[in-house]
This record gives structure tokens, sequence and C-alpha cells, in this order.
């Protein structure tokens, strides 16, 4: 993946006219250039160098963990050696009930946690049976860990990718 | 929600294919209708079981910035600090947690050094440390969650 490709404006209106999703119709890529003034070909090959460059992740459905049944769902944050912060993310990361895994900074002394984890489960329960699950695999390179629940909304505006256009 | 819909939800959470009839070749591929799986796809879309289904953007790749910022806002004060904060226009998602530091929002701005201004912006408007989060590392796989 590299990171230093340019992007000009009609890949920006890509980005704009798909961020909030595809259009279900036959011809998608089609649909996208109808309204840009250009030609599917162009379309897709832009978003084909898009996703070779890792601009876009990936294409397809993004599932939504409450309204699938996950009702248990909490961010953890560990604090662990900063030198065993890769491998552990790496590994937490890769477990099925973990949806992101981040290594952020620490602020001590108020804030100790240097591994962020999303972790869902069906209900508080099975997200208590996982998150032992994780204090297990860390064993004592585990110093802290806690659980913030989310108890309430305050904004969700959703992410402009590119504010201003 | 049936099998189909557990089929494609497991199996379409990337790799569509970028060519002149995508749905016709992943229905193919479901061993369904081109026409039933768009309704599969509405209908999940609409009862929220997918809250989107298209590309995912790199946010920082693009050229903005992107941060986690936590503050610790006590009860009293809490409602004040919320429509503060919420009236930023660069917060795009914003969550009451409960711990001492009750407040978490996400940032996403037009440049990365915008990002630790309006922190203290955000600073000077509450009366209230911002710490800021940004990830140093992510481990991301995110092809994997299955129902």
């Amino acid at each position: 993946m590299s990171d230093d490709i340019k992007l000009d404006e009609l890949d920006r209106q890509i980005v704009v006219a798909t961020q909030a999703g595809l259009p279900l119709v036959a011809e998608p890529y089609q649909q996208i250039a109808e309204e840009l003034g250009t030609t599917a070909e162009d379309v897709m090959q832009r978003m084909q160098r898009m996703l070779e460059s890792g601009i876009i992740r990936r294409i397809g459905a993004v599932p939504n963990h409450y309204t699938l049944g996950f009702r248990g769902n909490g961010m953890t944050v560990w604090d662990v050696p900063d030198e065993k912060v890769v491998e552990y993310g790496e590994k937490i990361g890769a477990l099925d009930f973990v949806s992101h895994a981040y290594h952020r900074p620490r602020f001590l002394p108020e804030w100790r946690y240097n591994l962020f984890a999303m972790v869902h489960g069906t209900n508080r329960d099975e997200l208590k049976h996982k998150i032992d699950a994780i204090a297990e695999m860390l064993g004592e390179d585990n110093r802290a860990h806690e659980v913030l629940f989310s108890t309430r909304i305050l904004k969700k505006t959703g992410l402009r990718l590119i504010p201003g256009s | 929600m049936d099998d189909i819909d557990r089929s494609i939800i497991n199996n379409l959470q990337g790799g569509f294919p970028i060519c002149d009839h995508p749905y016709a070749v992943v229905a193919e591929q479901l061993g369904i209708d081109e026409a039933d799986l768009h309704n599969r796809l509405q209908q999940m879309l609409e009862k929220k079981q997918l809250s989107r289904f298209g590309p995912m953007y790199h946010a920082e790749r693009l050229g903005g910035g992107l941060s986690l910022c936590a503050m610790r806002v006590p009860e009293a004060d809490f409602e004040r600090v919320t429509e503060q904060v919420n009236a930023f226009p660069e917060v795009a998602h914003n969550y009451a947690r409960d711990h001492e530091f009750s407040m978490w929002f996400v940032l996403g701005t037009e440049t990365p050094e915008r990002v630790e201004e309006t922190c203290q912006e955000i600073e000077k408007a509450t009366g209230y440390k911002v710490y800021n989060m940004p990830k140093k590392q992510e481990f991301f796989v995110g092809l994997k969650f299955e129902v």
C-alpha cells in the first residue's frame, strides 16, 4: 500500500458520491458515472486504484453489531508493556469477537491504558467471559484493564470524509 | 433473517467486485437471483442490520485528520459541555461512557493540524482538558464478523 497517491477533483467527487453507500442498481458504477458526467470505465478504474492503494479499505457490507443481536458491547482498555503492544494488538485484533483494536497514547498519571479493543457479545455476561479470555491471554502483561460501556449517544452525524465538499 | 441473509453478511464484508454488473456476479456466487440479492440488501439496510453497503474509505489517507478524544466531565456540568462539544462540526460522534473519563468523541477534520487546534478550542470553550488519543497503530481485521 502506498500513501502518496494524489486524489484529483473527480476522485474526490467519487468519494463523496459513494461514502454513504453504492447504489442498489444493476450497474452501480454506471449510475455514479452518469451523476458525475464521466464514464463507468473511468469510475471503475479510479475506484480500483483507490482500492489497490488502500484509500478504499474494502467494498461490501458493514454489519451493525447491535441490531444483529450483539447487545453486550464494550470499549475495553488495557495497560500492557509498550514493547509488547504490537504483539498483543495483533492477537486481540484477530479474535472473532473484537471488531477494532488500536494502540493509543497514555496520559500518565490520569490515563494509563495504551491498547483499546471493541469487544462484542450477545449480552453482558457473554461479554464478560470474552474479556476474561483476553485477560488470560495477556497474563501478567495485563497490568490493568477496564471496560467502558456507552450510556448515551450524544451525537452521531457520521464522519464526513471530505468536509466542505 | 434466514440462511441466505446470513450468507450475504458472512461473505460480503469485502471483495465486492468492480465491474459492469457486480451484483449479478455476487448473486451467482451466492446461488441466488440478482433481484433477490437487491431485495435482501435493501431489507437489511432498512432494518439497520447493515449500517452501509459500499466502499469503506481510509479517512487519514484522504488527507484529513481523525482522532478519538476523551474528557473528564462531572455529571453536574455534563449537559452544558455536551452542548458546547457537539456544536463543533468536527465532532462526528460523541458518546457518554460510564467512567470518570465520561465523554468520548471522534474528531474528523479537513487537515491533520486541525485536530490539535480543535482540541484547544474545545478546551477553551468548556474549561476542561481534552485528552487527544489518536491511534498510533491499528490492528484491524474486520472481515470476520459472522452471524
